[in-house]
């Protein structure tokens, strides 16, 4: 649908929209209980990536580095790293370290994997210690597809191959879910879909699990590690789920290796805002039980029924500008359009299947410049806290989605899947066009009659 | 030659941290400790370098590297600026891995001149990282042509994160000035009060607390290095009379070069507290006077000095009263422990602790004189015994940086952030007010009541039904009944 647009030809990215892809596989590995993240690389790549988790979730975020110099760059960094395990679990004591490697140790090359088993065989002591290894070099991909890496890892390394002639599954009551979860979900989500999940009898195996680990709480003692998130034993257990819901485009990777572990078929979400993905969720979760859809959800889907009828005025003929990493743009920029909403410019970070299905005008892989020199125009920008800055200078109000989200509290907690979710989500975006309408003046009738040219030839090639 | 620089660095024998250490120690560097694996925190050279270089405003600041550098952290650092915002745009090569492959010069190349061409910067800062590093961009060639080419002062920034600390990265980024920049320009005219400010970043304009002052006395600021910078005056920075070496730990490389170079003479102050701004003011003023500046400004210093010292502690007194007695753990690192020690005695806080950990063994005796034998010098405190100490209620209050603000406030505890990060404006004698004025807005919060009392339904550890006495609930009763209260009162019964 939308016309894909590379730069190949730009040397200089100016207000990148990318964060790295270890980031995202640090934040995956966050999802896990007891784990501590380990980047392989010289301690800025550590330092960056903990201060922008920190400001984004306001917590302690446990992240650790292999503290690469000049010497070990240039002779190798296994020693580093044996060290920088040994040290983690001597004083942290965590069950799970998610190792990234970063720019600098992929350049040089090294067979980590090798490494790993020699480590091991080395330091018996480690036996109660699992190392799931996620190769994410900076210069491939965002944050998301680092997320990516790191939840096909946790797949491969932790979950157990099934005994091909031990079959489990079957629809039945109280059987168990596999939720693999994208980059583009918040804590808050997760808890929505965990109740979801749970009101049809299903017991959910969500991971990674950011909504036991970074929503917020205040323990009542000292962790040095994460605490909550998806447990080892439940991973342990995801090969006799009856199905995997894949939550992001991003998640098939791991949804495929789950499948050829274990032989759990999984559906595949590329998001769940709106209310036909939901629909989608819903209808999906009632056949894995076999129960009738809850009471509770049906209401919900009313509301969002009633919240897209009330709110499809404000939102029809406006022109949102959209930059966020592929999978939640597709996200948003659906959600939108389905609203009456044009989206002529959408920015993201990198390529993937999902781009030619967003429902705009142009998708550009590129950086934030490239947003702001083609918002003119808009009347809604959607990406994340840099974007502050070109909302300014442009006069556009911004609907901050996406991560990081440093200048807003409860960044956790926002909630935009489920019904309920798209419903509020919908009041909330289309509360600020409300608070945006333009006064009616002489002689100024601010149309885009291309938009509707478009609309009309999409609507005529449909039917 | 990189190489070169480092042993150069390193060795810097006007740093008084570094003279006190073996020929071994020094070796290993600038960090109190070698970085150990799996057990560092931290930023990097490179980081070092940015936060040193980035706040010359008009400049462009271009990094070379994979995303993680700058993606993960532009317009991170909180240098404010008085006009110009360029210096705010994230600019990189965002190399790809065909660039690595390939090797990255051309792509910096056209980098450069795209952002002249965008954004006609009088200069472009370029900052090495890693992966370049690694696979043998030549940063200083590319640089060298890319200025020839395009006509605009382009200036290599030679220091990869594996090279070291930040710390390290700040002396770096000093060498880059010393090498590239300062003295490339004359100023339009010379004064006897012209000073340059080195290693002040204006951190939520903390400048600004300070120029007001050094307008009053008719001291000039020719060049400040580099908070609020503007490239040309840092060009013009060789005909200072004076240079005053602000956070001496970053650029004391540079100050001491400068001196070597143009006879500048060069000295350590601070504007944390009141004692010390008074301090540094006198400095300037005696420096300037043996420099050719008329007597006179020095009886105008202290002139000044007077007023405004009892103008900030008559401020200051209202505060006295509600934090007289509380005690303090202060967590920072060097030269702004002192300052700040002061002011808080002054307050009648009790310093119960403070950390040492980038202090030399002369700063150490200075604490300890300042303290009184109670209080503890802590190098490093972990986290988990940091946690302890709050949630056993060592201290009222942890003023910190970022990094332990959440050990602080899972402590329930309250926090006040002195480091990088901070909002608000802490230098001078009005910062010194502000600072204590936060202190006491943080202290008298009423959330910490709130927050600190356990839910009704939860037993404290005593289990099952309590006393009423003993029930941790706001006695008036101000804050609703609730189940608590039905359960105290069946207790009567």
């Amino acid at each position: 649908m939308a016309e894909i647009i590379e730069h190949p030809r730009k040397a200089a990215a100016i207000n990148p929209l990318k964060t790295s892809g270890p980031l995202g596989a640090a934040l995956a590995f966050l999802g896990l209980d007891a784990c501590q993240p380990l980047f392989h690389g010289s301690q800025g790549c550590t330092a960056f990536a903990l201060v922008l988790m920190v400001r984004h979730f306001r917590e302690a975020i446990p992240l650790q580095t292999t503290a690469m110099n000049e010497i070990s760059t240039i002779l190798g960094g296994a020693e580093h790293v044996e060290q920088a395990i040994a040290n983690i679990h001597q004083r942290a004591r965590p069950r799970v370290i998610g190792l990234c490697t970063t720019g600098l140790t992929e350049t040089r090359g090294e067979d980590m994997v090798g490494d790993l088993k020699l480590m091991k065989a080395r330091h018996p002591e480690w036996h109660d210690l699992s190392v799931v290894f996620a190769p994410t070099p900076d210069y491939i991909g965002g944050f998301q597809d680092g997320w990516a890496i790191a939840v096909q890892a946790m797949v491969e390394t932790l979950v157990p191959e099934n005994d091909p002639g031990l079959s489990v599954r079957g629809a039945t009551a109280g059987a168990q879910v596999n939720l693999l979860a994208g980059s583009h979900l918040t804590p808050g989500d997760l808890e929505v879909l965990r109740e979801t999940v749970e009101s049809f009898g299903l017991t959910p195996v969500i991971l990674p699990d950011l909504s036991g680990s970074l929503d917020g709480h205040v323990p009542d003692r000292y962790i040095p590690h994460t605490l909550g998130g998806t447990r080892l034993e439940e991973i342990r257990t995801m090969g006799r789920s009856v199905h995997t819901l894949a939550l992001g485009e991003h998640m098939r990777g791991a949804a495929e290796a789950l499948e050829a572990r274990t032989g759990v078929a999984f559906t595949l979400f590329d998001h769940l805002i709106g209310l036909a993905a939901n629909d989608r969720l819903v209808a999906l979760l009632a056949e894995l039980s076999g129960r009738p859809v809850p009471a509770m959800l049906r209401r919900r889907r009313s509301q969002l029924v009633d919240a897209m009828l009330d709110g499809h005025f404000p939102f029809a003929g406006q022109r949102a500008a959209i930059a966020a990493e592929p999978d939640l743009l597709l996200a948003l920029s659906s959600l939108l359009a389905g609203l009456g909403c044009t989206v002529p410019i959408t920015v993201t970070t990198a390529a993937s299947p999902v781009l030619s299905r967003v429902p705009a005008g142009r998708v550009i892989i590129g950086d934030l410049d490239d947003l702001e020199r083609a918002a003119g125009g808009c009347t809604l920008l959607v990406t994340h806290a840099q974007g502050a800055g070109i909302a300014k200078r442009l006069g556009i109000p911004l609907f901050r989605a996406g991560f990081p989200l440093f200048d807003r509290l409860g960044a956790a907690h926002r909630v935009t899947v489920g019904y309920r979710g798209s419903r509020d989500l919908i009041f909330e975006i289309g509360n600020i066009f409300l608070d945006h309408r333009s006064e009616p003046l002489p002689g100024h009738h601010p149309h885009h009659e291309e938009d509707d040219d478009d609309r009309i030839s999409s609507q005529a090639a449909a039917g | 030659m990189l190489k070169q620089k480092l042993q150069d660095v390193l060795n810097e024998p006007g740093c008084t941290t570094n003279q006190a250490k073996s020929t071994q120690d020094r070796r290993k560097g600038c960090s109190a400790k070698a970085l150990v694996p799996g057990a560092a925190a931290g930023g990097c050279a490179f980081d070092g370098a940015k936060v040193a270089l980035q706040p010359i405003a008009d400049a462009a600041h271009l990094v070379h590297g994979p995303i993680a550098c700058e993606g993960n952290s532009w317009d991170s650092r909180h240098a404010a600026s008085s006009g110009p915002r360029l210096y705010r745009t994230g600019l990189t090569t965002d190399l790809q891995e065909l660039d690595i492959i390939h090797g990255g010069e051309k792509k910096l190349f056209r980098a450069i001149g795209e952002v002249i061409g965008r954004f006609n910067p009088p200069a472009v800062f370029v900052y090495q990282t890693c992966v370049p590093a690694l696979i043998g961009d030549d940063l200083v060639k590319v640089c060298g042509l890319a200025q020839a080419r395009f006509g605009t002062p382009v200036i290599p920034v030679n220091a990869p994160g594996f090279v070291g600390t930040k710390n390290l990265g700040n002396k770096l980024g000093g060498e880059a000035l010393l090498d590239y920049v300062i003295g490339t320009r004359e100023p339009e005219h010379t004064t006897p009060t012209d000073i340059n400010v080195l290693g002040e970043y204006n951190v939520a304009g903390e400048l600004w607390q300070v120029t007001p002052l050094f307008e009053r006395l008719g001291i000039r600021l020719l060049a400040s290095i580099t908070g609020d910078g503007r490239y040309h005056d840092v060009c013009c920075a060789h005909r200072a009379r004076v240079n005053m070496m602000v956070c001496s730990q970053a650029l004391i490389n540079l100050a001491r070069k400068m001196e070597e170079r143009w006879g500048i003479p060069y000295f350590e102050g601070s504007f944390y507290g009141i004692g010390d701004t008074s301090e540094a003011l006198t400095t300037i003023a005696r420096l300037l006077i043996e420099r050719g500046a008329p007597a006179d400004l020095l009886t105008r210093t202290e002139a000044l000095i007077a007023e405004e010292e009892a103008r900030a502690w008559t401020r200051l007194a209202r505060y006295r009263p509600a934090l007289e007695g509380k005690r303090v753990l202060l967590y920072t690192g060097g030269v702004k422990s002192w300052s700040v020690i002061s002011a808080l005695r002054e307050m009648g806080m009790i310093v119960i602790g403070t950390s040492v950990r980038k202090s030399t063994e002369t700063d150490k005796v200075r604490a300890r004189e300042l303290l009184g034998p109670d209080a503890k010098l802590f190098d490093q405190i972990p986290a988990r015994e940091m946690y302890r100490m709050l949630q056993a209620g060592d201290a009222d209050i942890l003023i910190s940086g970022g990094r332990t603000q959440f050990t602080a406030l899972k402590a329930r505890v309250p926090w006040l952030d002195i480091n990088q990060e901070r909002h608000h404006a802490y230098a001078g004698y009005d910062g010194m007010v502000e600072m204590v004025r936060q202190i006491h807005q943080e202290l008298t919060n009423p959330i910490w009541e709130q927050v600190r009392r356990p839910a009704p339904w939860e037993d404290g550890g005593e289990g099952g039904l309590r006393r009423p006495g003993a029930l941790p609930l706001d006695p008036t009763g101000a804050n609703g009944p609730g189940p608590r209260s039905l359960e105290a009162g069946s207790g009567h019964g």
